[in-house]
């Protein structure tokens, strides 16, 4: 590792696990709220009937690559 | 601190939406918009059902084109930020010598090739008309699989690399770990059951530009947050501290 003590580089200080966890599940929720309606609901499976929330992200769900129809 | 990072994810999630809107309106749409008349020309070819009732269309094309299209990207990708920036404050100190804003560029470039490009390869984005209605849920359950399967591979070859590192080096930890991180998505890619539902007659220009505009827009997506959120994180991180001899964790 002689390279590492002549690069002018520093290490940066990881942030702990511990700290990033309950974050880390906050954001997981978020982000399956933001795919499963976006890239789901009204097409393979649905919390909601009718085909209104389908319809109005139609076209983002074809562009955005999630199977639709 | 994490609470931060957050929040500035969804920030730089909220702007690579709207970017990502403006590409895909210029060149999602026309794409988007032949299929749905290729679709409109072969429903006139078929004989018209006595009992079918017309329907009224619930929310117009200029609707989804515009508004609709636009909350699609920015929900998307506002999730995608969020993400992100929990997945950067993992892997910034645990990925080498790298800034904030390289930490971010690289591990958006990560992310574009593990969560965009790995399932486009497999199962690519599909204009309306090349598929069938009632196999939604296979294909569905194929794609989140492949996504996860892609996940999978990615985060082994990083947790090789780390357990390679203090024996081989970056450099050699690095080439190794790639390899087999193609020979897994390699054999993945393989084993995965193949989706062929296009009509014959459906037009061949209209489904690779649809596809390749489906592609570009997941990369500005990724491109935007990598950008951005290096410049939004970096004063996050004050100062530059000293370098620490016996570095093992780059």
């Amino acid at each position: 590792m002689a390279d590492a003590t002549l690069a002018p580089v520093f290490e940066p200080t990881p942030l702990p696990v511990r700290d990033i966890m309950p974050w880390a599940i906050f954001a997981a929720v978020i982000g399956v709220i933001a795919f499963y309606f976006t890239g789901l609901e009204q097409g393979a499976t649905a919390v909601f009937d009718g085909s209104a929330i389908h319809e109005y992200v139609h076209d983002a769900r074809h562009l955005l690559g999630f199977p639709c129809h | 601190m994490v609470g931060k990072l957050l929040m500035r994810g969804l920030l730089v999630g909220l702007l690579a939406g709207i970017v990502a809107f403006g590409i895909a309106y210029l060149f999602g749409e026309p794409p988007l918009s032949e299929a749905i008349l290729f679709e409109e020309q072969m429903a006139a070819l078929e004989v018209p059902d006595p009992h079918a009732v017309e329907e009224e269309a619930p929310v117009s094309r200029t609707t989804q084109a515009t508004t609709g299209l636009l909350t699609g990207t920015v929900i998307l990708s506002m999730g995608l930020g969020g993400m992100f920036a929990i997945v950067f404050a993992f892997a910034h100190g645990r990925l080498g010598h790298l800034g904030v804003p390289q930490s971010s560029a690289l591990l958006a470039a990560l992310c574009f090739v593990t969560v965009s490009l790995v399932p486009w390869l497999k199962y690519p984005a599909n204009p309306p008309a090349s598929t069938f209605d009632d196999t939604v849920a296979y294909r569905t359950q194929l794609y989140f699989l492949m996504l996860a399967l892609s996940i999978a591979a990615s985060a082994g070859s990083l947790m090789l690399r780390r357990k390679l590192l203090p024996q081989h080096g970056a450099w050699r930890a690095s080439v190794i770990a790639v390899i087999c991180y193609l020979v897994a998505v390699g054999l993945v890619l393989g084993a995965m059951p193949a989706v062929n539902e296009t009509p014959e007659a459906f037009p061949a220009d209209v489904f690779w530009d649809f596809r390749i505009a489906s592609l570009g827009i997941m990369f500005v997506i990724w491109a935007v947050i990598g950008l951005a959120f290096g410049i939004a994180a970096e004063r996050l991180f004050p100062g530059r501290p000293a370098a620490r001899g016996g570095i093992l964790t780059a």
